[in-house]
């Protein structure tokens, strides 16, 4: 069954809007691609590689981990591992957009995934748990996150010393601030808290016992497979909104 | 097997690099596009999506220090009581950086 026509159409002011609406989260992007382009020097990097590894690459946590393998030389397999592992959570967040991304052809979808990223697709994948399809953030959001992060690495690599100690004003918490207030945005019924609750137990014994940087694919499995064995009431309505979910404002 | 860190040899490492995270922006999609989305698959999928979120901040509290958990709980605190993200997320760094400041930890 493959469909002809593409039903997804993208709407340019709601492209724009999304750009404008994680500006502010972007500011704070800037600051950690700071501290990327600052640590990449000290490891180094040439200014224009640091900046152009930020450009195509986009995954923070994973440039970090790749820089801190950095030396006269890199081990290739373990550099590959890690990358792998630390961004293996784009795996499950592709898929959680797939239900949309169908509606759009290949070449587009696959474009789009370029700018996937934590916090468009937080975003994203939220307004989809309440029946809204966005997939302009990952567009607009994803443009100005990219932008920011490009942007923040390049005063990183040189004004780098001007930022001596982001965490002292806690700026290393705002990606964690923003994932827990996107997650409590969403529907909390008891299937979800129950979920959650199976996430947070196996993410942290994977983080306890197994191999560096599993914990977010194990839990998140695990907490997805309470919603494969334990189906909401209404069968197939995705996009339908339950009363369960304001109930505890 | 390791590369140099010569000037083509970073830019073979990026790259690598980048082939790697392109592989994990693809390979969920691609991967889907094999599968029919049953009503099964959808509830894994939505309960899947937001247990990502929680499995990056559970390790992310219980690793961190006394400011990175303060953070964490103001912004709960906040968002459960406003449903307004940008004030939640405010005003969990800014209870991080007065931790912090305080020289408060843990126990």
């Amino acid at each position: 069954m493959t469909p002809t026509t593409y039903s997804y159409q993208f709407s340019a002011t709601k492209v724009r809007y999304e750009f404008f609406r994680l500006l502010p989260i972007s500011l704070f992007v800037v600051a950690f691609g700071a501290a990327f382009g600052l640590a990449a020097v000290q490891k180094g990097l040439e200014p224009l590689q640091a900046i152009l590894m930020s450009a195509t690459v986009f995954a923070g946590a994973s440039q970090f981990a790749a820089i801190d393998m950095w030396g006269s030389e890199v081990s290739l397999l373990p550099l590959i591992a890690v990358v792998f592992a630390i961004n293996s959570r784009h795996l499950l967040m592709g898929a959680s957009l797939y239900p949309m991304l169908r509606d759009m052809s290949p070449g587009r979808r696959y474009s789009l995934l370029l700018l996937l990223t934590d916090a468009n697709w937080a975003v994203s994948a939220q307004e989809h748990q309440r029946g809204k399809r966005n997939l302009e953030v990952i567009l607009g959001g994803g443009i100005a996150i990219w932008m920011a992060w490009i942007i923040g690495t390049w005063l990183g690599v040189y004004f780098g010393g001007l930022l001596q100690d982001p965490k002292s004003l806690g700026l290393d918490m705002v990606l964690g601030c923003f994932l827990l207030a996107m997650a409590l945005g969403g529907n909390k019924s008891p299937r979800t808290l129950v979920a959650w609750a199976v996430a947070a137990i196996t993410s942290l014994a994977a983080w306890k016992w197994l191999p560096p940087n599993m914990h977010v694919v194990v839990g998140a499995l695990a907490g997805g497979a309470i919603g494969f064995f334990w189906l909401e009431k209404k069968p197939g309505d995705s996009g339908v909104k339950t009363a369960e979910n304001e109930g505890d404002a | 097997m390791s590369i140099d860190t010569t000037t083509a040899g970073i830019l073979a490492l990026i790259a690598i690099i980048t082939a790697v995270t392109v592989v994990t922006r693809f390979g969920g999609v691609f991967l889907m596009s094999f599968v029919t989305i049953s009503s099964r698959i959808e509830s894994f999928i939505n309960t899947m999506a937001s247990s990502v979120l929680i499995a990056i901040i559970t390790p992310m509290a219980f690793s961190g220090d006394a400011g990175s958990v303060a953070a964490l709980i103001v912004t709960a605190v906040i968002m459960l009581a406003t449903k307004k993200p940008l004030p939640s997320i405010a005003g969990g760094i800014a209870a991080a950086g007065l931790v912090r400041y305080a020289g408060l930890t843990i126990f």
